[in-house]
């Protein structure tokens, strides 16, 4: 059934996805400075998303409005009940975006924004794992409003799953810069990338294992018929991927590990959309009971299916003119 | 249920400490796009390589100054939900899709094209790159457009019905959009953003006049600024007169704030200055000018002008924070025609470069225009207190139901994590705005290595030489 609402939650979780796997590569890039030791390697690094970042991000930001917009109880029940991990991951925010542009306006001290680019992309990425994890396990909401403590989302699965996007995060970050990167440091990033893709498969079996016995009517949804027929074909796909990735690395192929990489997310993301539907909140608010009246949704929707196109092409534009591989030998500005 | 004061409280404390961070950047990078814009200009339209140098100048700071606004806009469109449930469920559905437009038409707009603005000059070509430039400068604008609507929908509803469960429903967008307040707040912020980077930029030129008064790029941004601040000030006056005539009608109880007006009156004076006394209800130690209250907000000089106690005890805001910062902002105000008056004379006189004494009062006037609209801001959203929609909700109402300790480790975060981040990053802005603006050979885009990701070098580096080449 096409309605409005339900055509907003496919935006939604088209930008959601967008965000992951955009910023994800940003994020990871951050993740993975400790192992990269060399100021020179870190500059390649940070420049080869200086251009490009702020607009990933935007997705979320987007993730955000868009929710408020059209589903403002889901907005209103589920930032409360994540209160302390949605702070977090703003303040880790903070720091990964002023890195960029402050770890060049200093000598002496640009040691210690590239510490604060580390931790605030690895606090960032550990509190959007956590808060999906938190969200999946259930969020108490009584009459529309959120019932729960401020300590409700702190659980093992959500630290799991914290976990899980971290290594899946370095995982993009790798990949990107087995693309964008040549000499040793590329050489480097394609024996990360082949660890970081077995972490993340594991990550990725333990919470899919673990998902179905949170709640019921997961369980259900993925052992009978006929959603089971997927349950098995996601597995098939993401054992694909995996090799795509394995191989891509091995033949030394530049995009496709990228995305093989970006594949598993997608893949990800298609399971745990089939694990919610027909709830944007599990177990708590529906698609339909969560929408807002008909005139916001259409109001917006004529904006949005004019102009989402529009961002798609000038972004994929600032991507062209940045493509490439990044010379080490150029400066910042 | 003192807890649930306590948490308002802090709250409440929060957003305004967020938010009034969050507005110092884009105050400053919605009139430097359009300051670059004007640069990138006229270089490629005179060839002349003082405004290059000048934009190449502007252009890291603007790029430092807008990483901060992003990083704390982000916080601020999380935190009506974080902090602002309540509010969020019954009013999301009629501000929410004006946010999401502002991110639609805005927010990806500046996104999309900064980088190549930033970085990409080499690689699209001068035209291309102007576009870029452009277009990062309209959409600040847009942003402050949208982002405007939403906060003076708060402060003047319109266009709207209440279900059953008490949320606002959108009836009529376009009523939404353009409600009454809207249009004056727009154009009084908009250039208030103008007129806070026309005195940054002339206060930063005035400093390297001082030091060299024969630096022409110096001398071109000095009198860039002085001409924004000769022609945008008395327009802001006005626009600024116009703003406090509709809230007079919309919104009484935050003008007597304002003016200090506890007793409704025919002929009010204006209240120059005095200590408002909350517990007798009346001002101590006033200095009035009779009859000037009514003639500036009624234009008549017996018009009647209400009084705080016209309205019932629980829909006053307090009078403290309006009275002062109301006065701090006009008195900047005053203060900046001052200068743009000023610097008319002196220009006429030919003696725009040479007047030392102008060029360190220009200078004590750079953060002139940070303090003013931090002021103007306050005056606005202390003075619609305590309603979050003016008149139907309650700022009480409007709250997360999340306990008061969260709410106090969480701000205490953001005040530790702003000052570092946010403190080291004004230091920085400083630096860069200290280093002498020169045409240097480096900075011509002619030469040197192609660099893709980046123009010109870092800042250490370029300190460096122009330390080595001012002592040389
Ligand atoms: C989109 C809406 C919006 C916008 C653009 C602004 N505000 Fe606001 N402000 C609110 C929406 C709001 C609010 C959510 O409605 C608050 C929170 C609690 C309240 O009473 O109103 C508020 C409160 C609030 C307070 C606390 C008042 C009090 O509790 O006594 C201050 C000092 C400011 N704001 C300051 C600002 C500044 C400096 C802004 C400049 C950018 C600003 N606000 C823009
Ligand atoms: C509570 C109110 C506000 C919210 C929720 C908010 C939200 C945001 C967000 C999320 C960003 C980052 C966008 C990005 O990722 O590029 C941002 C940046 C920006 N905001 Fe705000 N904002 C608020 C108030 C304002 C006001 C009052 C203005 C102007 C009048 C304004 C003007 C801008 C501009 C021009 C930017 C671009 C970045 C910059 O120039 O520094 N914002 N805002
Ligand atoms: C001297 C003449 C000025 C007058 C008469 C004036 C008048 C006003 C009034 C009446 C308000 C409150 C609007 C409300 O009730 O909501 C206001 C708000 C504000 N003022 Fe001014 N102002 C003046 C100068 C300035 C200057 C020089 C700046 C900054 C450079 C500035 C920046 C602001 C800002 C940012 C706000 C809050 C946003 C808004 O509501 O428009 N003002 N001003």
């Amino acid at each position: 059934m096409l309605d409005l609402a339900t055509i907003w939650a496919g935006i939604i979780a088209f930008a959601v996805l967008a965000y992951v796997v955009l910023d994800g590569f940003d994020l990871g890039i951050g993740i993975l400075f400790p192992f990269f030791r060399k100021r020179g390697d870190r500059d390649v690094m940070t420049n080869s998303i200086a251009p490009v970042w702020d607009g990933n991000e935007t997705w979320l930001v987007l993730g955000g409005g868009g929710l408020l917009a059209v589903f403002p109880v889901v907005y209103a029940t589920v930032l409360p009940a994540l209160y302390m991990p949605i702070i977090l991951m703003l303040l880790g925010l903070i720091f990964r975006g002023v890195a960029f542009e402050f770890r060049w306006r200093t000598r002496r001290a640009s040691f210690l924004w590239d510490i604060g680019f580390w931790a605030g992309s690895t606090i960032a990425a550990l509190m959007q794992g956590i808060a999906l994890g938190a969200i999946v396990q259930g969020i108490t909401i009584i009459d529309s409003a959120y019932a729960g403590g401020w300590w409700d989302w702190l659980t093992a699965f959500s630290v799991t799953t914290g976990i899980a996007v971290v290594v899946g995060y370095a995982l993009l970050g790798a990949t990107w810069l087995n693309l964008k990167t040549s000499g040793a440091l590329q050489e480097r990033s394609r024996r990360i990338s082949l660890l970081t893709c077995i972490g993340t498969i594991t990550l990725i079996g333990v919470v899919s294992l673990w998902t179905p016995f949170l709640n019921r009517t997961y369980f259900e949804r993925w052992f009978s018929f006929p959603t089971a027929f997927f349950s098995s074909l996601v597995p098939l796909l993401i054992a694909i991927c995996a090799f795509l990735i394995w191989q891509g690395l091995r033949t030394d192929k530049h995009l496709q590990p990228f995305l093989a990489a970006l594949g598993l997310f997608v893949l990800s993301f298609i399971g745990l959309g089939i694990s919610f539907y027909p709830y944007i909140v599990p177990g708590a608010l529906t698609i339909q009971e969560a929408a807002a009246p008909q005139s916001s949704l259409l109001f917006l929707l004529v904006g949005a299916v004019v102009l989402i196109p529009i961002i798609l092409i000038y972004t994929g534009y600032a991507y062209w003119v940045f493509r490439g591989k990044i010379d080490p030998h150029e400066g910042y500005h | 249920m003192d807890y649930g004061l306590t948490a308002e409280l802090l709250a409440r404390m929060q957003f305004a400490f967020t938010v009034s961070f969050h507005f110092i950047f884009p105050a400053f990078s919605i009139g430097t796009a359009s300051f670059l814009a004007v640069l990138n200009g006229l270089w490629l339209w005179k060839r002349d390589t003082a405004y290059l140098s000048l934009f190449e100048f502007w252009k890291t700071i603007f790029a430092v100054t807008f990483a901060m606004g992003v990083v704390s806009g982000i916080v601020m469109s999380y935190q009506f939900g974080t902090n602002w449930a309540e509010f969020s469920k019954r009013a999301g559905a009629v501000i929410g899709p004006l946010m999401g437009y502002e991110v639609l038409t805005a927010f990806f707009l500046e996104a999309g094209f900064l980088g190549i603005m930033l970085f990409g000059r080499k690689r699209v070509g001068d035209r291309l790159h102007m576009f870029a430039v452009a277009v990062v400068a309209l959409g600040t604008l847009i942003s402050a457009t949208w982002i405007l609507s939403v906060n003076s929908w708060m402060h003047t509803p319109a266009g709207y019905a209440i279900d059953a469960k008490g949320n606002f429903v959108p009836e009529n967008w376009w009523e939404i959009i353009f409600n009454p307040s809207f249009p004056y707040r727009l154009v009084h912020t908009v250039l208030a953003a103008f007129l806070t980077t026309a005195f940054a930029v002339g206060g930063v030129g005035a400093w390297h006049l001082l030091r060299d008064p024969t630096n022409r790029q110096a001398r071109t941004m000095f009198s860039m600024a002085m001409w924004m601040a000769a022609i945008v000030t008395p327009l802001q006056i006005a626009a600024g007169d116009l703003h406090g005539l509709n809230t007079l009608k919309y919104q009484p109880a935050k003008i007597a704030a304002m003016e200090g007006h506890y007793e409704t009156r025919d002929g009010a004076p204006l209240v120059l200055f005095g200590i408002p006394n909350e517990v007798d209800e009346r001002m101590d130690y006033s200095i009035e000018i009779p009859k000037v209250g009514s003639l500036i907000l009624t234009h008549k000089l017996d018009g009647r002008i209400e009084g705080l106690k016209a309205f019932p005890e629980d829909e006053r805001p307090p009078v403290a924070i309006p009275f002062f910062a109301f006065r701090i902002m006009v008195g900047i105000g005053l203060l900046m025609l001052a200068v743009g008056l000023w610097s008319l004379w002196a220009r006429y006189r030919g003696n725009l470069y040479g007047d030392r004494r102008l060029h360190k009062v220009a200078l004590l006037m750079a953060p002139s225009g940070f303090v003013a609209v931090i002021a103007g801001w306050f005056t606005t959203e202390v003075g619609r207190q305590p309603f979050t929609v003016y008149g139907l909700m309650r700022t009480s109402e409007s709250l997360s139901p999340v306990a008061a300790p969260a709410v106090g480790a969480s701000l205490t975060a953001f005040v530790v994590v702003y000052f570092l981040v946010f403190g080291t990053g004004v230091f920085y802005l400083l630096r860069l705005m200290g280093r002498t603006p020169t045409v240097d050979e480096d900075h011509d885009l002619e030469k040197g290595p192609i660099r893709t990701s980046g123009i010109n070098p870092g800042p250490a580096e370029e300190l460096d030489r122009a330390r080595g080449k001012g002592h040389a």
